[in-house]
């Protein structure tokens, strides 16, 4: 029998329609490799039991011929997912032991779709981080390997990108704030998508910055992240900023046919010091766009260099109240106080023992920023900052422009470790690419386009116009089909 | 900018962070440079410029403002570190 693990997402569902194996079956097989896979850290609270419950149900739906597409499939859910009863921490000791009562909309409806859990999966500390290294679980380790070294799978969906890329299950949730879908999708060489802002309900999900925050698929292709996201995608009264549209087919959206559309290479992109790699990486996937039949057309996107500095008033400002309520009352960590103490001291002491350093950092730089006269000359200006960059989108698809390619990050996988000594804003810039998108509220995918010197992956990313996601999800296949990305990390753990 | 140890103290406070005060001087040294990364904004002209408050065109939406959810007082305290009788309990707050 071939190895099952290996399937995308679209094979097992014909395959299990088909009758060729079972629900059980295929998760029997992803639970014995999350077993063998305890080295990459990926999977931080097995739910095996749940698995098989829910497997069963699957089978016998499908035996019953009412099988949506999901059903059936062995799914990882970022940590920073609300599942009820089963421990879901955003990876911060703050919420050591925290089990909702409650489920977030997005896993609701995967499992309503007949989707099985196999457990929840690590993740930077309240997604604040691009390496996996701010976990309270410790850190990730991505499968692609090329020397001694241990690599990271990039974040905050480190355990997202890793559990995927190493066939540990057949997709994973993830979050993404400033890229943090796009970048471990692209250090891991799987593709991830974020959707449009609204498109995707976040109640539920553990919330960073809200108004960045979108949740999205990461799975082993593009055909399983239409099949997914249209699974996640859908108004929820729950949320005041999910939008009120219909979901599309997304699948039948990949028609592979993208003559005539235009595509934008913006030119801020190319920043001082970009490795020949990544350019070359750039220059093929707009080659290969034009030899499909698109349009390929230089653009400005004038703003785009103040991108990162913005993000980083606006995320902490935002993540300064978001992360008030942890505050040792009503879930999570609580510290021992001495006596004497009163309620300041258990405000005080908790949040220092339960936030990690990342977090402590930006929780107090959001904190200054939104401070007595400050608020204007950081916040505001930021938000004035951000709608700029909006506009310098708005003007570029006014112009006809239906999406964007860039690079999905600067570099490709670095050594865990390697980071540790840098200033923190070393780290922020893993992010250049990606996090206009959030600030601008578009949706952006990244798709493996091809292996660095040193045999690592590396991704392209293709930025759409809002509410867009069909469209951009076929291009996005174009370019997958053009460039082949078959390789996959060589067997370690 | 440059942000002093007194600075720094305050917004820990602020914060609600219990910051040790031999810490007080790197972390003052890492706002400044992730503030000086961020002052990089005071080069873009936003004359005239409103602040984003919403990054998709739509309204927020509003409901009838009536009860929809509750009545479950065992839900909501299962998770808190200390909940006696129905309530929440905290050190003392008040003399």
């Amino acid at each position: 029998m071939t190895d099952l693990t290996k399937l995308t997402i679209a094979d097992a569902r014909d395959k299990l329609r088909a009758k060729e194996f079972t629900a059980a079956e295929l998760t029997d097989a992803f639970v014995g490799a999350i077993d063998a896979a305890d080295e990459l850290n990926a999977f931080v609270h097995k739910t095996p039991e749940i698995a098989a419950e829910q497997a069963k149900a699957a089978d016998a739906r499908i035996a019953g011929g009412d099988a949506p597409d999901l059903c059936g499939i062995p799914l990882g859910i970022k940590d920073l997912f609300c599942t009820k009863g089963v421990n879901s921490q955003a990876a911060s000791a703050i919420l050591d032991g925290f089990k909702p009562e409650y489920e977030s909309t997005i896993t609701n409806q995967l499992f309503d779709n007949g989707a099985v859990m196999l457990g929840k999966l690590n993740m930077d500390e309240f997604a604040m981080g691009s390496s996996n290294e701010t976990s309270v679980y410790g850190d990730v380790v991505n499968p692609w390997k090329v020397d001694d070294r241990n690599l990271t799978p990039g974040g905050s969906s480190g355990g997202s990108a890793a559990a995927v890329a190493a066939d540990l299950c057949m997709g994973a949730t993830g979050t993404d704030t400033g890229g943090s879908i796009r970048q471990p999708a692209a250090f891991t060489g799987i593709t991830g998508i974020k959707p449009t802002y609204g498109r995707c309900s976040r109640w539920g999900v553990v919330a960073f910055a809200s108004s960045l925050d979108q949740a999205g698929p990461m799975t082993k292709d593009v055909r399983d992240a239409a099949i997914m996201l249209e699974a996640m995608c859908g108004h929820d009264p729950k949320d005041s900023t999910s939008a009120e549209l219909a979901v599309p087919n997304f699948e039948a959206a990949l028609t592979g046919d993208i003559k005539g559309k235009k595509i934008g290479l913006p030119k801020e992109y190319r920043m001082d010091g970009m490795p020949t790699e990544i350019e070359k990486l750039w220059a093929d996937g707009a080659n290969m766009l034009r030899d499909a039949g698109a349009d390929v057309v230089d653009i400005s996107l004038p703003h785009t260099k103040y991108a990162l500095p913005a993000y980083y008033v606006i995320a902490p400002a935002e993540a300064s109240s978001n992360l008030a309520r942890y505050d040792g009352v009503r879930f999570g960590h609580r510290a021992t106080l001495d006596a004497g103490d009163g309620i300041n001291e258990m405000y005080e002491k908790t949040r220092a023992e339960g936030f990690g350093a990342e977090v402590q950092r930006r929780v107090m730089v959001g904190t200054y920023v939104l401070s007595a006269g400050f608020y204007d000359a950081y916040y505001n200006r930021a938000r004035r900052v951000r709608a700029l960059i909006k506009k310098d989108f708005d003007d570029v698809f006014a112009t006809g422009v239906d999406a964007i390619l860039t690079p999905a990050t600067p570099s490709a996988a670095f050594g865990l470790g390697e980071m540790k000594e840098a200033d923190p804003v070393q780290m922020y810039l893993n992010d250049v690419f990606t996090v206009t998108v959030n600030l601008a509220g578009l949706p952006g995918i990244s798709v493996p386009a091809g292996l660095d010197a040193q045999g690592l992956p590396l991704g392209l990313q293709l930025i759409g116009r809002p509410w867009e996601e069909g469209e951009l999800l076929n291009t996005a296949y174009v370019l997958e089909q053009a460039a082949g990305f078959v390789a996959k990390p060589a067997k370690w753990w | 900018m440059s942000i002093d140890t007194d600075t720094a103290r305050r917004v820990a406070k602020l914060a609600r962070i219990k910051v040790e005060e031999d810490a007080l001087p790197a972390l003052a040294q890492e706002f400044s440079n992730i503030l000086t990364f961020i002052e990089q904004l005071n080069e873009v002209d936003v004359e005239g410029v409103d602040p984003m408050t919403s990054v998709t065109p739509q309204r927020l939406k509003r409901r009838d403002d009536v009860v929809t959810d509750g009545d479950q007082p065992e839900a909501v305290l299962k998770n808190a570190p200390d909940a006696r009788e129905g309530f929440f309990a905290v050190p003392k707050v008040v003399e």
